[in-house]
């Protein structure tokens, strides 16, 4: 973000523009995402993104605490990002800050979004997101893997929520920034799609960007997420896939 | 619970009125309530503003003091931006630690302020590495009725761009100053109301909208910021067109913190 004062800025593009890892402007980072890593959870999933690290848990339908919080019509979604004291450079001080409250806040209003919340009266659907290695993009990673888990649990809803975040590096919009990138890039624009309707239910951005740029932004981050739902699909296939039942012989004429 | 069903019913009708492209208080989907900037407002501060935004009232306040820069940015002031919501503003407001709604106005407003370049940081630093202004931009709402983002920013904004560096008081110039402001971002804020989508939402509106989005826009005809709230999608062809809906009413608002009568 272009930060004042900072030692020095590096080459965010080549001149055959390549990136500092070698990726194409419209290359996602590797990604591996895992659902079902901890049994004693209703549903999870560990997503490696990148060099992110997160793993999400889901809870429920149970019990709503605190109880005021209980709503007669549906349930309450409650979710919780966390970045760990270690996930980062420099030791992060544990517990609540503004920045984890707000994007829980905006990713739990992401799943309000597509749960069949209804089905649950007077329930809570708790979401934990643990950030274990951060390196950008990790809300979006956080919302993948929550996404998984709520699967995993078999919540009701009405489509996973792949997101990406795209931004501009080198005056060029680019897919999935890496830490560098986030860091000295001009902007940054998160997002999470619903595959089936199109319909984007998180958006944030912050940076420069003319109109041009932003349309071309949001054209790529739709593909981006196009990508990360085929991979979504695949993890919960796999999770819940069986070996194929071998044919019955047939009968001895 | 009674209250619950006449909200179930307000909601429906306002819905039911955005269809037909109407409003409960009779405006157009892309039209702002009356909006009033009055600069100077509290004289204890270096800098200040009243906004109102219908019945939404927001009160911006800038102290600079002395401090010391961040460690990684040696040669730049320090700015800080928080939005209060007191619980005088509204029957919905509780005391305490701030919930999570008021964060995301405090950080919204903040990330437009910082991603603008609204002040020119390196101007604020005094000695690299040792001493520099630290510039506090505190809002506090006196009103809720809806759209708190939009009141906050223009307040702030309004403030900032009439604050004076206190220089004198702290005996490191002959003299005060005005502070340097770089970029005027004007945030705008629309909800979706079934197919519809409005610019400036009340209370109620917000409440029976389904989703909200906030986009910054500075005069250099840059989006800088954007935030998507409450439950509900946008699809990208709305984005895009509230983008730049955006860009006309901020031009307008920029006005208004300027000074000129809107």
């Amino acid at each position: 973000m272009g930060s004042v004062g900072a030692k020095e800025v590096p080459v965010l593009l080549d001149a055959e523009g390549r990136r500092i890892d070698g990726r194409k402007l419209d290359e996602l980072r590797p990604i591996q995402i895992r659902a079902g890593p901890l049994p004693q959870a209703d549903g999870s999933a560990f997503v490696e993104w990148g060099a992110n690290k997160v793993m999400a848990a889901v809870y429920g339908p149970r019990e709503v605490h605190p109880r005021h919080l209980q709503q007669s019509t549906k349930a309450v979604i409650q979710c919780k990002y966390n970045m760990a004291a270690f996930s980062v450079d420099e030791r992060k001080r544990p517990g609540l800050d503004r920045r984890s409250q707000e994007i829980s806040k905006v990713i739990g209003e992401a799943f309000e979004s597509v749960v069949f919340a209804e089905e649950f009266p007077r329930t809570s659907i708790d979401v934990y997101i643990e950030v274990l290695q951060a390196n950008a993009g990790t809300r979006c990673a956080g919302l993948v893997a929550a996404s998984v888990a709520l699967a995993d649990a078999g919540i009701p809803m009405a489509d996973l929520l792949p997101a990406v975040a795209v931004g501009k590096i080198g005056g060029q919009i680019a897919l999935d920034l890496k830490k560098e990138e986030d860091n000295f890039g001009e902007a940054d624009l998160p997002m999470a799609l619903v595959p089936q309707s199109g319909r984007l239910v998180l958006l944030q951005m912050e940076g420069h960007m003319t109109e041009p740029e932003l349309a071309q932004a949001l054209d790529l981050g739709v593909v981006g997420c196009r990508a990360i739902y085929e991979k979504m699909k695949e993890a919960l296939r796999e999770r819940y896939s069986v070996a194929p039942i071998a044919p019955i012989a047939p009968e001895a004429a | 619970m009674s209250e619950e069903v006449t909200a179930e019913i307000l909601h429906t009708h306002i819905l039911d009125l955005a269809a037909d492209g109407r409003r409960l208080d009779g405006r157009g989907p892309d039209e702002y309530r009356p909006i009033t900037v009055e600069p100077g407002f509290v004289t204890t501060a270096d800098g200040s503003a009243l906004v109102r935004i219908g019945e939404t009232i927001a009160v911006a306040g800038i102290k600079l003091e002395l401090g010391k820069p961040f460690p990684d940015t040696p040669n730049a002031g320090v700015l800080t931006t928080n939005a209060e919501l007191i619980p005088l503003s509204s029957p919905t407001f509780e005391p305490g630690p701030p919930q999570p709604g008021a964060i995301e106005v405090s950080r919204v407003v903040d990330r437009a302020i910082r991603a603008a370049e609204t002040v020119d940081l390196a101007a604020l630093c005094v000695t690299p590495g040792e001493k520099s202004w630290v510039c506090y931009v505190d809002v506090h709402m006196l009103g809720h009725d809806g759209n708190l983002i939009d009141a906050a920013l223009l307040a702030a904004v309004s403030a900032l761009s009439r604050a004076t560096v206190p220089a004198k008081r702290f005996g490191v110039a002959e003299a005060d100053y005005p502070l340097q402001v770089h970029h005027v971002p004007i945030e705008c804020t629309f909800v979706r109301l079934g197919e519809t989508i409005v610019v400036d939402p009340t209370f109620d509106e917000e409440h029976a909208a389904q989703g909200r989005l906030t986009v910054a826009t500075d005069e250099a005809g840059r989006v800088v910021a954007m935030q998507k709230g409450l439950i509900g999608a946008f699809s990208p062809e709305d984005v895009k067109a509230t983008v730049r809906r955006a860009f006309v009413h901020g031009e307008r608002l920029r006005g208004l913190a300027a000074g000129r009568s809107g």
